[in-house]
């Protein structure tokens, strides 16, 4: 008898964590990972970003019980999904508002790195992942859009491949072998779907677990910039660090529900966001032959659409609008070392920096702004400005941010 | 910094509203989806006026029984011409080659068109027939020109004429339509026509989106159930940080 509850000592878990880290997992990522104790409103959204991808994963596994990839029957069958399916309206719109929730929560988890310099040193590959995180983001709500197969499903995944058409030489051929057929049809709403449902969420996946190891290697930074690993206790834990489970767990889960809150308003409210999350003309199924008055991406792409529209054709080639697209998204990896600051926190940064920040923010939201409009000689030349100021916030940061004057960063974390 | 980007965001909110109406000016349909009478007319109507040439292929009769307060057997005498059994979506006899040979193009399938126009839009449609010889069947309309659709309900509405004036645009005159007079009246008033068109609109709302009638009731007990979860994590959230500092 003793000898046989000497066997069990440690019970279940010991016989895992003898064959499996369980605790070692638990405790590394959890239970003893200390994060700085002075994280503010803004540190809710990178758990908020994993909350939206799971509810992302389980609605869209839903989802695709009921969903036909196929051109003849996919309108149909979502209607069949929002109609006749048990709860199906209610998991298509969790999936659509939270299609537009993953990128709300994605854009202010970057902009609280841009406030916080969480990309600085020694945290530049953490950033790195982040953005190709964004990238996959950007190109799992591409083939998902075209899903539905309405109109802006179809005119929209249209507008994006021509776009690889206007490479030189190449173009042509390379947009009907993303197609699979000279127009958008059965072929691309297959293929976009196999990407959507299976290809993509995988390096979703893999890009989010790399980006928490590399997080939980180094460490979270906090509002202040300041290192916390410098002020350690006898144990050789942060004196201003606390461990992530219990203190940031019981945090979270508060923050989880008010996300909820304002989610399931959405939700139940107005699933169509006003026409920016589901827009109108989708309701009306796929005609290649009717090219809708006005193509505006959903709200999330429009900066990019109207840095695209921005740029002119010149030399005989629209490529050069493509490019400045391109160079919008890819200039984001080089932001760790284009800031040249000597402090990571807005708070201890000159005004240059705040104002280049702010009208940083402001630009990004008259472009978006301007994406989902007609373009007019007046909106274009607005769009361009905007389109400068863009880059020039990222080429030009390291002079201004080399140039300012800081204040000084103080030894130990501040609540406030 | 957050107020500098709310007020922001706040000073955009007119610029989105606009960009949504378009040019036309609509009249506000002001349906009510709780009036189970305004819905059994308008299916009334829907099903008698329009279900011969458009279809509402992703609505079930059954389904629609449900929902607006009918029995399976008032549906069968009443509603059902199109099809003989209750289970079925409302499809019409009438093939989409047909429809392009006699009228241009095939009727679109009614069943979502009111998430795609909007009620207001399809409130104004619907009472903005004029006489305009010019076109194939002898009508024109103010918030879709040059439609493609007669007059279906003109016996219903009577007949109008629009009422023309003259602006300068540009330095030449241009001959708009200012307004529309009924110049034979038709077996409904203004009044009762009006009513009855907002009747169809409801119906035709409610058909874009059965989830519609139960979506917000379920939305309210949601939040309120979140709201009670929020003070008690948030409770639970003060205790366990009570000792950081």
């Amino acid at each position: 008898m003793a000898k046989r509850l000497d066997k069990w000592q440690g019970g279940l878990l010991g016989w895992v964590d003898e064959r499996f880290p369980l605790s070692a997992m638990w405790n590394d990522h959890l239970a003893k990972y200390y994060a700085p104790k002075n994280f503010n409103f803004w540190y809710y959204f990178g758990s908020l970003a994993l909350l939206v991808l799971v509810i992302q994963l389980v609605s869209g596994i839903f989802l695709t019980m009921n969903y036909k990839p196929d051109a003849e029957r996919a309108f149909a069958s979502v209607e069949y999904i929002m109609r006749d399916v048990e709860w199906g309206w209610l998991i298509r719109y969790i999936h659509s508002t939270g299609a537009s929730a993953f990128f709300l929560v994605v854009y202010l988890h970057m902009f609280r790195a841009m406030l916080y310099g969480s990309y600085q040193k020694p945290r530049e590959l953490i950033w790195i992942f982040g953005v190709f995180i964004y990238l996959a983001l950007m190109a799992e709500a591409f083939f998902g859009y075209l899903l539905p197969w309405g109109q802006m499903s179809y005119w929209g995944a249209q507008v994006i491949v021509n776009l690889f058409a206007a490479i030189p030489i190449i173009g042509d051929d390379l947009s009907v072998w993303i197609r699979g057929d000279y127009v958008i049809a059965d072929a691309t709403l297959n293929r976009f779907f196999a990407f959507h449902v299976v290809a993509v969420p995988l390096v979703l996946i893999g890009l989010i677990v790399a980006h928490l190891l590399a997080l939980h290697e180094v460490g979270s930074s906090n509002p202040d910039g300041v290192d916390v690993k410098k002020n350690l206790t006898p144990e050789g834990n942060p004196i201003d660090g606390i461990p992530f489970h219990p203190y940031y767990t019981v945090k979270d889960i508060v923050g989880v529900i008010v996300f909820l809150i304002f989610f399931s308003a959405v939700v139940f409210f107005i699933p169509d966001g006003g026409g920016f999350f589901l827009e109108p003309p989708n309701f009306e199924p796929a005609d290649p032959l009717k090219t809708p008055d006005h193509i505006a991406p959903v709200w999330y792409f429009t900066p990019f659409y109207a840095i695209l529209r921005a740029v002119p054709s010149f030399l005989g080639t629209q490529v050069w609008g493509v490019i400045a697209m391109g160079a919008a998204v890819v200039i984001l990896f080089f932001l760790p070392w284009l800031d040249r600051s000597p402090v990571r926190s807005i708070r201890y940064r000159g005004p240059i920096y705040k104002i280049a920040l702010t009208l940083f923010v402001v630009d990004f939201l008259v472009l978006g702004y301007l994406g989902t409009q007609p373009a007019t000689p007046g909106k274009t030349l607005l769009a361009q400005i905007g389109t400068a100021y863009y880059m020039a916030f990222f080429l030009l940061m390291p002079i201004y941010t080399k140039l300012e004057k800081c204040k000084p960063v103080p030894e130990r974390v501040t609540m406030r | 910094m957050r107020k500098i980007l709310l007020s922001f965001l706040l000073a955009l909110l007119p610029g989105f509203a606009l960009a949504a109406t378009g040019g036309v000016h609509l009249d506000k349909a002001d349906i009510d989806l709780k009036n189970q009478d305004s819905l059994q007319y308008g299916a009334k109507l829907f099903v008698n006026y329009c279900l011969s040439c458009h279809s509402a292929q992703h609505q079930r009769y059954s389904r629609m029984a449900r929902d607006i307060g009918l029995t399976d057997e008032q549906v069968i005498e009443n509603l059902m011409f199109a099809s003989d059994k209750i289970g079925e979506q409302m499809k019409i006899a009438m093939t989409r080659q047909d429809g392009k040979n006699w009228f241009g193009a095939p009727p679109p399938d009614l069943t979502l068109v009111a998430r795609v126009r909007g009620a207001d839009w399809l409130y104004t449609y619907l009472r903005t027939f004029y006489v305009d010889e010019s076109r194939p069947f002898g009508v024109n309309n103010l918030v879709f020109p040059a439609v493609g659709m007669p007059h279906v309900l003109w016996e219903l509405q009577g007949v109008q004429k629009p009422v023309l004036k003259t602006v300068e645009q540009g330095g030449e005159a241009h001959q708009v339509v200012d307004g529309l007079e009924l110049v034979e009246p038709g077996t409904m008033t203004p009044v009762e026509y009006d009513k009855a068109m907002r009747d169809l609109v409801n119906f035709m709302v409610y058909m874009s989106e059965p989830a519609l009638l139960e979506r917000k009731a379920l939305g309210v007990k949601v939040i309120l159930f979140l709201l009670v979860f929020l003070v008690i994590a948030y409770l639970l959230k003060k205790e366990y940080w009570k000792d950081v500092h």
